[in-house]
């Protein structure tokens, strides 16, 4: 794909982008390089949506929602010079470490163990497994800036986009392709448990799998989120992990600044509304301020139903089309710990120089999918998983000279946000530091601030509808050209004017930045026709 | 020692179909059968003196009227009577009726939940939809996706043709029937969570999975997709009980010059210079053919019935790997007359059909958990039906036969076999369940037969006790099922085939895994082909 030429017709044509979000800004720094007119709105004083890095306690930082990058979209990283304009990674190819609570740690990374109790057999089958997926990831991933084909009802390009997926998954070759179509819509839990022996190897791997859905490791999806999660190569490898310099804050710092060099406007505190109409089509957004911005385009990096149920207004809609946004599903499961330390936290039988990897706490997939039997009533884990991160270790950017900072995503948590909130989150986070005691029994005495972020503190705080981090779940029924509602997968939304670009779209969320890209290219399209 | 055209193991209802095709395209055939009697999972057996028990598969609707008509089996003496409507009973005392008149449902939804009502000939039409969509493929041969043959290239065109048919809506609707949960997708359409709960059973019965689990809305769809006289989505009974499908098809098949052999337990496949010769009996004695069918499930056929040393490791770990969780219990109930349910009232036409006890996805959800965490459900899920009500010869005259299907119960208990005291009390359980909806209802028992999936393993021979052989999720269907690259009923030693529900389309005694085997088999022979190839809509 090449980059996006100024070839439109429109150039008067304004653009309004709904949100400073790092689709947004990506949408816009296409946008504007493109020659067009625009302006980002963001509602809060910061850009960054959900990849921000902000202070919970004096002197201590974090990358408040998402805190590892794994598949920032390599040509848009291109595309932007995202390094001119700052962002460097404090560290690529993480490492995990699947904590054991005596001690017993494996640590692997890229399908190898480096340490830790793991047979022969198990070794060679995760190399295998790894080497597997990240071929099948590599098929994903070639699908980000691709946009979804339209079946059935499509045009030329449609049945071209189409025929490249077949093809993609065809060249995998006989085997891989079986393979591929057994698993793709199954669960990672049976897939672990052909696999591999080890429960802890086992707990981890599915941890993957889970992070940020509202599935267990027996849902079918699982396997789907999985290749997601693999399909970007931010990190190194495929489904490598990376730690920004300065947090994920710097990846939207970057892209601000990469937005406001080609031209765009970016003006934060300035919540919108709603959006505006002439008729059928888009004129603008009007803010909270009551002010209103006239623009022929609105591209909103906010979550569909948000866009289109609170912005916009179902009444605009037809009745079935906004009923299918009513049905996104968006209950998140992810909360998100910052703890603020006196030190560096020792865990039981943890080399300190392993400190500033990926820690996970899924001791077994059975534990994993018990954590999540509770989220399916509504109800917090008694026992959550954990993947943690201690940014300070890497950089000291985040805390005063000889403290340190803890990250973790915590699953899975309480969704209601009703009554009592105040009360269940302190209710979660003794589960969590009790569970955090037994692989490190020091650490409670150690901290010295605390911010819980449950998903309706993430809906408020980052206007994420349920709080989920991908703007609606990621299954295949929400997949490619059903994202985010069957019949409008293509960015352009059926209201002349209107655009989504954030992760509620194709290819979804985790700081990737195609949708906002593919979004862009959506609106050149239709404003060279125009 | 007589030489036979073809050895089908297994006297299964696939078995038997399989056979009947085989042999009346001129083949010498044989069905050897472990049991006494014939018919798998399709068994009508006089367990307490007087009573008749289907004591596995229970009801009909999935078998396909183009075997039905093609091997007459009415003149072979099988009868399906369909019975009307179905009840689920809520724990407040509440129903919500099953009706097969569309107008009446509606209403009856709508009387729960206005705008359930409204949304009830929607979903109908939507899955009536989806079912005419799927009903032509299961009498037809998965293609095989990765190859280039041309008869593969072929069907995969013919299947993407049908699917650009349907038009754009209609196929973003079924790619999401076959990947979503069945609460998803019934809230999608419905606010009630009786009128959810209600329909959802459909979708996990047979099934390892709960109603949250993405997958089951196509498990709906399976149980959906029959007929019963051509009034689709109906179900019946076989005049008889099951065993009057088996019981037909061996008549059709002997009518062929067919020879069935019962307690003739198949012991191992012979495969000399890489073909198979026959197979060897539990007896020690052998009977020969080039061609050996086996009926039974992909796990059983390739673990058990085929010699390892015979088979390439990659596919004995398939084999192994083939997911087959048993998940359904049974309870077979001869009574000393009519239980009463006081929701229905006495005169209630209700009670002719299938009964549930459940009001809520949750309830059906925590049942699901329970076997998750390996036991059978503490509050299960009951497919309650009596069909002496509507066949007067499955009991004495005034006494009665009760079927009560129940998900979920386990293959082992915490990951150790059944004991018998496990079994009495996942017996009182269900027991417990149905009296509380049934005040009188224990005073009549006079015999119950409890079959866990360790009763179905042991004598039907179904590994895990699952009843459609083997898990119905993507993973597994079409040119997936058993195994990718083995879709298309040929096993991986020449000669030998499979024929069983583990095989496309799946169980649900529908016959069409039996009779796609002999269209393949046939034309591997080159001999002219006996089968219905894809669907006669009249």
């Amino acid at each position: 794909m090449t980059d996006v030429q100024p070839a439109n017709k429109r150039r008067d044509d304004k653009v309004v982008i709904i949100g400073a979000g790092h689709n947004g800004l990506v949408c816009a720094a296409y946008l504007a390089r493109a020659g067009r007119e625009v302006v980002v709105l963001e509602a809060a004083a910061q850009p960054g949506g959900a990849a921000v890095t902000r202070e919970f306690a004096p002197g201590f930082r974090v990358s408040a929602c998402a805190h590892l990058l794994y598949l920032l979209d390599a040509q848009v990283s291109r595309d932007l010079a995202l390094e001119s304009h700052g962002l460097k990674m404090a560290r690529s190819n993480l490492r995990t470490v699947a904590l054991a609570a005596d001690g017993g740690h494996i640590v692997h990374a890229g399908g190898k163990v480096e340490s830790g109790p793991v047979s022969p057999a198990d070794r060679a089958a995760l190399a295998d497994y790894h080497a597997r997926l990240q071929r099948f990831a590599r098929v994903m991933g070639k699908q980000h800036n691709r946009r979804p084909p339209r079946i059935g009802g499509g045009d030329r390009s449609d049945l071209l986009g189409a025929a490249l997926l077949g093809l993609d998954i065809r060249l995998l070759g006989r085997d891989d392709m079986r393979e591929f179509l057994r698993i793709a819509g199954i669960n990672v839990y049976d897939v672990l448990e052909e696999t591999f022996e080890s429960p802890l190897l086992k707990g981890t791997l599915a941890l993957d799998a889970v992070l940020g859905t509202n599935l267990g490791p027996r849902s079918n999806n699982s396997v789907l989120t999985l290749l997601h999660r693999m399909s970007g190569t931010a990190g190194g490898d495929y489904g490598a992990v990376a730690l920004p310099a300065g947090g994920m804050g710097t990846v939207t710092a970057a892209l601000a600044a990469a937005a406001q060099k080609s031209g765009a406007t970016l003006r934060c505190s300035s919540p919108v509304a709603r959006i505006t109409l002439e008729g059928d089509r888009v004129s603008g957004v009007q803010l909270e301020s009551g002010e209103t911005i006239a623009a022929g385009t609105v591209v909103s990096n906010a979550d569909p139903a948000r866009t289109l149920l609170q912005l916009l207004g179902a009444r605009h809609l037809e009745t079935g089309f906004a009923e299918r946004v009513r049905h996104i599903r968006s209950r998140g499961t992810a909360a998100k710990l910052h703890l603020a330390l006196d030190g560096l936290p020792e865990f039981t039988g943890l080399d300190g120089a392993l400190l500033g990897e990926r820690l996970v706490i899924a001791p077994d997939p059975v534990y994993v999918e018990h954590a999540f039997d509770h989220s399916k009533y509504g109800t917090a884990s008694p026992e959550p998983v954990l993947e943690i991160v201690m940014p300070s270790v890497h950089d000291r950017s985040f805390s005063p000279q000889g403290k340190h900072v803890l990250s973790a995503i915590v699953q899975y948590a309480p969704h209601d946000a009703g009554a009592g909130a105040d009360a269940r989150r302190g209710e979660f986070l003794e589960r969590i530091l009790g569970v955090l005691g037994k692989y490190s029994p020091g650490l409670r005495r150690q901290i010295v601030a605390t911010e819980l972020l449950l998903p309706a503190d993430i809906e408020r705080e980052f206007r994420i509808t349920g709080g989920h981090w991908h703007h609606g779940e990621l299954a295949l029924d929400r997949f490619l050209m059903l994202r985010p509602v069957p019949g409008a997968a293509q960015y352009a939304m059926p209201l002349d004017g209107l655009y989504l670009c954030g992760a509620g779209c194709h290819p979804g969320g985790g700081v990737m930045g195609s949708a906002g890209g593919n979004a862009a290219r959506a609106v050149l399209a239709a404003g060279s026709t125009a | 020692m007589t030489k036979y055209d073809a050895i089908v193991v297994g006297a299964g209802h696939n078995g038997l179909a399989n056979a009947a095709y085989l042999a009346k395209a001129g083949l010498k055939v044989v069905v050897l059968e472990k049991n006494p009697w014939i018919g798998g999972a399709a068994v009508s057996r006089e367990i307490q003196d007087g009573w008749i028990y289907s004591n596995c598969s229970y009801v009909c609707s999935l078998l396909r009227p183009e075997i039905f008509r093609d091997l007459d089996l009415s003149r072979h003496g099988l009868q399906i009577v369909p019975y009307g409507g179905g009840v689920t009973c809520t724990s407040s005392g509440d129903i919500l009726g099953n009706y097969t008149d569309h107008d009446v449902q509606r209403r009856e939804f709508a009387r729960h939940n206005a705008r359930d009502g409204d949304a009830y000939h929607r979903y109908s039409t939507d899955v009536m939809r989806q079912c005419r969509f799927i009903r032509p493929l299961l009498l037809r041969t998965p293609p095989d996706p990765t190859s280039f043959r041309v008869r593969d290239i072929r069907e995969m065109v013919y299947l993407s043709r049908e699917f650009a048919k349907l038009g754009e809506q209609v196929i973003y609707d079924t790619i999401r029937f076959y990947t979503m949960s069945i609460a998803d997708f019934l809230g999608e359409y419905f606010e009630s969570d009786l009128v959810k709960a209600h329909l959802s059973g459909s979708g996990i019965i047979g099934t390892a999975l709960g109603v949250y689990s993405p997958g089951t809305a196509y498990v709906l769809l399976h149980h959906y997709m029959g007929e019963v006289d051509g009034s689709s989505g109906a179900w019946g009974f076989a005049r008889g009980g099951m065993g009057a499908v088996s019981k037909a098809l061996a008549s059709s098949f002997k009518s062929f010059g067919g020879e069935i052999r019962t307690d003739c337990d198949v012991d191992q496949l012979v495969v000399r210079g890489g073909k198979v010769r026959g197979v060897a009996l539990a007896n020690g004695d052998e009977v020969h053919a080039d061609i050996v069918v086996s009926n039974l499930d992909p796990k059983r056929t390739f673990t058990k019935l085929v010699n390892e040393k015979d088979l390439d490791p990659a596919f004995v770990e398939r084999a192994r790997n083939f997911k087959i969780r048993g998940s359904s219990g049974k309870l077979n109930i001869a009574l000393d007359g009519l239980p009463t349910f006081p929701a229905l009232g006495p005169d209630n036409p209700l009670r002719f059909g299938d009964m549930h006890f459940i009001d809520s996805l949750e309830r059906l959800e925590r049942a699901y958990d329970d076997w998750k965490n390996g036991t059978w459900s503490k509050d299960p899920y009951l497919d309650l039906l009596i069909p002496s009500m509507t066949d007067p010869t499955m009991a004495p005259p005034g006494k009665h036969f009760m079927s009560v299907f129940v998900q979920y119960v386990p293959p082992k208990i915490h990951g150790r076999d059944w004991t018998d005291a496990d079994r009495d009390a996942f017996r009182d359980t269900v027991v417990e369940q149905i009296a509380r909806h049934s005040p009188d209802f224990k005073q009549l028992v006079r015999h119950i037969e409890v079959r866990t999936p360790r009763e179905l393993e042991n004598e039907v021979g179904l590994t895990e006790g699952n009843i459609f052989q083997g898990e119905l999720t993507m993973d597994q269907l079409l040119f997936n099922r058993p195994f990718p690259g083995y879709a298309q009923y040929r096993g991986p030693v020449k000669g030998l085939y499979m024929c069983g529900s583990g095989t496309h389309p799946g169980g649900g005694v529908m016959a069409a895994p039996g009779a796609n085997a002999a269209r393949e088999i046939l034309l591997d022979l080159r001999k002219p082909n006996t089968v219905p190839e894809g669907w006669t809509d009249d």
